[in-house]
C-alpha cells in the first residue's frame, strides 16, 4: 500500500546546524508514527517543513503520492494535513469556541464571506462544539481562551486539529508541560484519535510513545538512526546507546 | 454580555448626541459648533476605517492620511477642470462621479501599496506605509497645476440630487449618515467569517496559515476596504473645507488618526468615534489658547501613548509576532 506521507532525502540547515539531515520516512495510512529524539534533534523543524512554514534545502515530501514539497503552507491544510504547536499558539484574545470554529471554517473553499455573523452559522458552531466535546472542553466553549489552564490549552490544540478534519495530524509534543493526571487524559485522547486519523506524533514522554505508537523513528542530530516497532526500538543497540541513555 | 450591552449603550448615546446636538447648536445661532461636529464626524469615518485594519487586523498603517488626501483631490481636481477647462475626461461637479473616483482610486492605490506593505510586519509595516503616503504627499506638492503645496480652492462643492452641500446641515447629515454606515459596515465585516479570519491572523498568523488560510489575501482585502472607506472620508473633507492641499496627507495627520483609534479604543465600533471627538475637542481647546497648540498636544499624545503603552505595543506585536516564511 502506498504510504500516506513519504519523505525522501530531506535536508535543512540553519547556518552550520543540520537540523534535518537526509531524512527518509514513510507514514502509512491509519498508523500512529512517533518521532522521538533529544531536544534540538530537529523534530519541530521537520514538522514545520511538512506543513510548509519552512522550506527544505533539498529532498521531497509526498502526500498521497503527490509531491507537495513546494506547495505553500495554506494549501497543504486543504489537502488534509494539520498540525498542533509545541508552544501553544492559540488565539488567546478570542473565546475558546472561535479557535475551533476557525478550523471548521477553514474546510470551506474560502472565507470571503462578509455579511452573515460567523457565530450564527450553526453548521460551523455545531462542528466546533463537537470537537470541543471530544477533548472534554465543551463546558469552556464561551470562556476566554487566555483563562484556560495549560492542560486545557493542550487539549484545545488537539480540538483545533480535530476540527480541521485532516487525514494527517502532525502533533508536536502535545504532552509538553502536563502533569501526570493530564498526561494520562491526553494519552487516552490520542488513543481514541488513533482509530480515525493518521498521526505523526512528536513526543518526549517515553511512556506515552511506547504505549501509543505503531512505529517509532528515532531522530538524533537531524538524522533518523532507527525506525521500527516499539519492541524493535527498545532493543535497538544504537538507540539505547544514543538516546535511551543505557550502556 | 454585561459589557457588550454597556458598549451598545455608549454607542447609542454617542450617536444620539451627534444626531441631536449639532442642529440644535445651529438653530441656537452657534454655527461654529456645527462646523466642529462636521469635522469630527468626517475624521471619525477615517478613524473607523483605520480601525478595521488596526484594531481587527493588527496592521498599524501610518499612511492613512494619503487616502484622505487622494479622496479630497478626487473632488477638487474634477471641480477645478469643470470650472477652468481642460482634462474633460474627469471635469465634473457631479458628486456621485467624484465619490466614485475617490473610492475607486483609493481602492486601487490600497491594492497596489498593500501588496508591497503587507509583505512586511511590525515596525517595517509602519514605516513603509508612511513612505508611500509621503510619496503621494510629494507628488501633489509637485503638481503645480493644482497649486503645489499652496493647495487648491474648491469653488463648487459636489452636486447631488436632493441634497445641497452648501447647506451646512445637509453636509453634516450626509457625513453623519456616512459615519453610521461606515460603523455598520465595519461591525458587520468584523463579525463575519471574513472578520474571524482577520482577527485570527492578528492573534497568530502562523496558526491561521497552517489551518489553511491564505492570510495575505484576507489582510489585503481588509486593507483595500479600509483605504477606500478612508478615501470616501477624504471626499467629504474636501467638500467641508473647500480647500485642499498636500498638508491634508502629511504624516502628522496619519499619526493623529492612529491616535484617535488607539485613544478611543481599537477593536471596537464606537472607540474611534470617541477618539475623534476627543481629538477635535482638545485641538479646538488648545488652539484657542495658544498658536503653539501643537506642543501641548504633542505632549499629550506622548503621554497617551506611554500610558496606553501596552495597547500600542499589543497592536504592533500582534502583527509582528510571527516570522515570515
Ligand atoms: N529558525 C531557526 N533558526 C536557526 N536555528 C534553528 C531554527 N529553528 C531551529 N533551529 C535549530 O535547529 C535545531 C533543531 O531545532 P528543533 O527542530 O526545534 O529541535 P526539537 O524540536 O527536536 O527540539 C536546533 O539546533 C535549533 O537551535
Ligand atoms: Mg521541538
Amino acid at each position: 500500500m502506498q504510504p500516506l506521507l513519504k519523505i525522501s532525502g530531506l535536508m535543512k540547515s540553519f547556518g552550520g546546524v543540520n537540523a534535518t539531515d537526509d531524512v527518509n520516512l514513510e507514514v502509512k495510512k491509519q498508523e500512529l508514527h512517533a518521532i522521538i529524539g533529544p531536544n534540538g534533534a530537529g523534530k519541530t523543524t521537520l514538522i514545520s517543513q511538512l506543513c510548509g512554514t519552512l522550506k527544505p534545502d533539498a529532498g521531497t515530501i509526498e502526500f498521497e503520492g503527490r509531491n507537495i514539497t513546494t506547495i505553500p503552507a495554506y494549501k497543504r491544510a486543504g489537502l488534509g494535513i494539520t498540525r498542533s504547536f509545541q508552544i501553544t499558539s492559540l488565539l488567546l484574545a478570542m473565546p475558546v469556541l472561535n479557535n475551533v470554529a476557525l478550523a471548521v471554517q477553514a474546510r470551506d473553499s474560502h472565507s470571503f464571506r462578509f455579511i452573515r455573523a460567523a457565530h450564527k452559522i450553526s453548521r460551523i458552531r455545531d462542528a466546533a462544539l463537537a470537537a470541543l466535546e471530544q477533548v472534554g472542553l465543551q463546558n469552556r466553549a464561551s470562556d476566554n481562551t487566555a483563562t484556560l489552564s495549560h492542560g486545557e490549552h493542550r487539549q484545545l490544540e488537539i480540538a483545533v486539529a480535530l476540527a480541521s478534519n485532516a487525514q494527517l495530524m502532525l502533533l508536536d509534543e502535545p504532552m509538553a508541560g502536563l502533569g501526570p493526571n493530564e498526561s494520562e487524559k491526553m494519552i487516552e485522547l490520542l488513543r481514541e484519535l488513533k482509530g480515525t486519523h493518521t498521526i505523526l506524533l512528536i513526543e518526549h514522554d517515553m511512556d506515552a510513545v511506547f504505549a501509543l505508537a505503531d512505529r517509532i523513528s528515532v531522530l538524533v542530530y537531524g538524522k533518523i538512526i532507527a525506525t521500527g516497532t516499539p519492541d524493535e526500538i527498545r532493543s535497538n543497540d544504537a538507540v539505547r546507546h544514543a538516546y535511551l541513555g543505557e550502556e | 454580555m454585561g459589557t457588550m450591552s454597556r458598549k451598545s449603550l455608549v454607542t447609542l448615546f454617542v450617536l444620539a448626541a451627534l444626531a441631536i446636538l449639532p442642529p440644535i447648536f445651529l438653530w441656537a445661532g452657534n454655527a461654529f459648533y456645527l462646523d466642529l461636529a462636521t469635522r469630527l464626524v468626517i475624521l471619525a469615518i477615517a478613524a473607523v476605517s483605520l480601525n478595521l485594519i488596526l484594531g481587527y487586523g493588527g496592521m498599524a498603517s501610518f499612511g492613512h492620511a494619503a487616502f484622505i488626501g487622494i479622496g479630497a483631490y478626487a473632488v477638487g481636481i474634477p471641480a477645478y477642470h469643470n470650472t477652468y477647462g481642460e482634462f474633460d475626461l474627469v471635469a465634473s461637479y457631479n458628486g456621485m462621479f467624484q465619490i466614485f473616483l475617490a473610492v475607486g482610486i483609493t481602492a486601487v492605490f490600497a491594492l497596489i501599496t498593500g501588496v508591497i506593505c503587507l509583505r512586511t510586519k511590525g515596525v517595517y509595516f509602519i514605516m513603509i506605509t508612511m513612505a508611500f503616503a509621503q510619496m503621494v504627499f510629494f507628488m501633489f506638492v509637485s503638481l503645480e497645476v493644482y497649486g503645489g503645496d499652496d493647495g487648491l480652492v474648491i469653488d463648487t462643492r459636489s452636486e447631488f440630487p436632493l441634497i445641497n452641500l452648501d447647506n451646512p446641515l445637509h453636509l453634516y447629515f450626509l457625513s453623519f449618515g456616512s459615519l453610521v454606515a461606515a460603523m455598520l459596515i465595519v461591525r458587520t465585516i468584523t463579525r463575519s467569517q471574513f472578520g474571524m479570519v482577520l482577527q485570527g491572523s492578528m492573534g497568530n498568523d502562523e496558526r491561521l496559515v497552517s489551518l489553511g488560510y491564505n492570510t495575505f489575501a484576507y489582510k489585503l482585502t481588509a486593507y483595500v476596504i479600509s483605504g477606500a472607506m478612508c478615501g470616501y472620508a477624504g471626499a467629504l473633507l474636501g467638500n467641508f473645507t473647500t480647500f485642499i492641499s498636500p498638508e491634508m496627507m502629511g504624516w502628522t495627520r496619519s499619526g493623529e488618526l492612529m491616535f484617535m483609534v488607539i485613544l478611543g479604543g481599537a477593536g471596537s465600533t464606537i472607540g474611534p468615534v470617541i477618539g475623534s471627538a476627543l481629538f477635535v475637542l482638545v485641538e479646538e481647546l488648545f488652539s484657542s489658547y495658544t498658536i503653539y497648540w501643537h506642543l501641548p498636544f504633542g505632549i499629550m499624545l506622548l503621554a497617551v501613548v506611554l500610558f496606553l503603552r501596552r495597547g500600542l505595543l499589543g497592536v504592533i506585536s500582534g502583527s509582528g509576532k510571527n516570522e515570515g516564511h
